[in-house]
């Protein structure tokens, strides 16, 4: 145990690898969601039939599949791309693809009478999405948009098969070099669940935030301090 | 009152007309030019009548509206009654463009909502014209519909800031006024969970008017109101009848309501107008019998 623990610069550069390229692929994949999400839920049925093509493909295709074609294939082709950014592509193409069901699936649960006061407002189609449907959608995109995000992180491991140093093929280098196959997984399970950990204390506070706007959890108050002496009084 | 001047004369802007054929209307008000003056300039509010021309209104194979005339004046109080399915609802959600009729014509002042002149011959209108229209015309919801990621101001301001052009001031002055005349001057950062249902159509009020309808269209507003208040939004809806020049079109199940807000009730029964005239002769002198066999249920409930 502790020559694996003793590896732990190993470790901590694979598990950086491992947030920066989900970071990336999220960020990749919220752009893409919201695009292809506005489209499916769009009236115009050219738009629509953009997003169905878009979804079914790339939800159908193995992100590790994709993440060979970007890194082995293309390549052959003429198109070359850096490890790091085949694997946010191929991660970011395959998830945006979950997360644009979802955004279309919430725009369409908000209340259609918002769209109708909206409407009465004399708000242009636009003005009627971006200022009273997506806010009150991004409430509903929050909860799955947690889960797709630590998927997401998980499927990052298969970015070691493409030889980049992440924390998995870190630990397959670690479990070479020493031998002690539990522990080194026993490590980076705990670092993988450390990892998204962190990412849901994020969602969560991102779906405090939007509570808080739509008025489903009380507002911050400011705690009263006494002027003078600057203790805080009894509410 | 209300610093909105919901009183004030028309203020006819011919040379804003002008510019553009296919809005060209004497009043002026609907022309995309005059638009941007009167966001910088004092609004143009023209008052406008409401007219019906066999309008039919199809959902599936049940005829809601089934060649249906009538005419409202400029400035009437006119309350739809009957039934639920006659079709009083789907007149104003027509009118506020939230469906699409299937066969006539509507116009709001003198221009079809729903269609462009182009030739002498009325065309489909493309949603820049219903832009235009809408500008005209104004709703409250049975269920308020405020929208829940704003705040009680901003519900007021955004439409005038986004929509008119108002400066933020401007808009902010004119939602406190307006928040003032409905008794809510207090409300303006509540949040519209926060408040009671009564609150929510006053606040829901405030914001149509804030829009400066020369139309308010008035679906079932108390209808979702608990029975003690029921009375403050009725208070507050004759008196906006009374201090303003609004054309008002009501659909309610309050009789007593319909009566002193309207000048004109309408008796509807399956997408058809069975009986109309003064609230006093359709409240005290029915001629029809279906008028008679509806009064006689609502009163009994």
């Amino acid at each position: 145990m502790s020559d694996v623990l003793d590896s732990y610069p190993l470790l901590l550069r694979g598990a950086w690898t491992t947030v920066q390229i989900t970071l990336y692929g999220a960020a990749f994949a919220l752009v893409l969601a919201l695009l292809f999400g506005l489209a499916g839920a769009s009236r115009s049925a050219a738009l629509r039939a953009v997003n169905r093509i878009y979804v079914e493909f790339f939800r159908g295709v193995a992100a590790l599949v994709l993440m060979y074609w970007f890194f082995y294939a293309l390549p052959l082709l003429g198109l070359r791309f850096t490890p790091i950014a085949a694997a946010v592509l191929a991660i970011g193409l395959n998830y945006g693809a979950y997360g644009a069901e979802v955004v279309r699936g919430s725009i369409k649960a908000v209340p259609r009478a918002q769209w109708e006061a909206a409407c009465a407002l004399n708000f242009t189609a636009g003005q009627r999405m971006r200022r009273v449907l997506l806010p009150q959608a991004t409430a509903l995109m929050l909860p799955p948009f947690g889960n797709l995000l630590i998927e997401l992180m998980k499927a990052t491991a298969g970015v070691s098969l493409v030889s980049i140093a992440d924390l998995t093929f870190r630990a397959k280098q670690i479990q070479a070099s020493t031998g002690q196959t539990a522990a080194t997984f026993a490590v980076i399970l705990v670092i993988y669940f450390v990892i998204a950990q962190a990412l849901q204390v994020l969602v969560r506070l991102a779906e405090r935030r939007t509570e808080r706007m739509l008025g489903r959890r009380p507002q911050a108050r400011p705690i009263p301090i006494a002027a003078t002496t600057g203790e805080v009084m009894a509410p | 009152m209300p610093p909105t001047d919901l009183t004030s004369p028309a203020d006819p802007m011919p040379e804003g007309a002008a510019g553009d054929a296919v809005d060209d209307v004497p009043e002026g008000a609907t022309a995309k030019s005059a638009a941007k003056a009167a966001a910088a300039q004092a609004p143009t509010r023209v008052p406008c009548g409401i007219k019906f021309e066999k309008v039919v209104k199809r959902f599936g194979d049940n005829v809601v509206l089934d060649h249906l005339d009538f005419t409202v004046g400029a400035g009437d109080r006119v309350t739809l009654i009957g039934p639920s399915g006659s079709g009083k609802t789907t007149i104003l959600r027509l009118l506020m463009t939230l469906e699409r009729p299937d066969g006539g014509v509507i116009r709001v002042g003198d221009d079809p909502l729903w269609h462009m002149e182009r030739g002498g011959k009325l065309v489909k209108a493309g949603e820049r014209h219903l832009h235009e229209m809408r500008k005209r015309i104004g709703m409250v919801f049975q269920q308020f519909n405020l929208f829940p990621n704003m705040n009680v101001l901003r519900n007021l301001t955004e439409g005038p800031v986004h929509v008119l052009g108002l400066g933020k001031d401007e808009a902010v002055e004119r939602a406190r006024g307006l928040l003032d005349m409905v008794g809510l001057a207090d409300k303006e950062n509540a949040h519209p969970t926060q408040l009671s249902g009564g609150q929510q159509q006053r606040v829901a009020i405030a914001r149509a008017l804030a829009m400066e309808p020369t139309v308010l269209l008035l679906d079932e507003v108390t209808s979702a109101l608990d029975p003690e208040l029921v009375v403050g939004v009725q208070d507050l809806l004759r008196d906006i009848a009374r201090s303003t020049d609004v054309t008002m079109l009501c659909v309610t199940h309050e009789m007593g309501f319909a009566r002193d807000i309207s000048d004109r009730v309408l008796m509807f029964d399956q997408g058809r107008i069975v009986e109309e005239g003064s609230p006093e002769a359709i409240f005290e002198e029915p001629r029809e019998e279906r008028t008679r066999e509806f009064l006689r249920a609502v009163l009994a409930s």
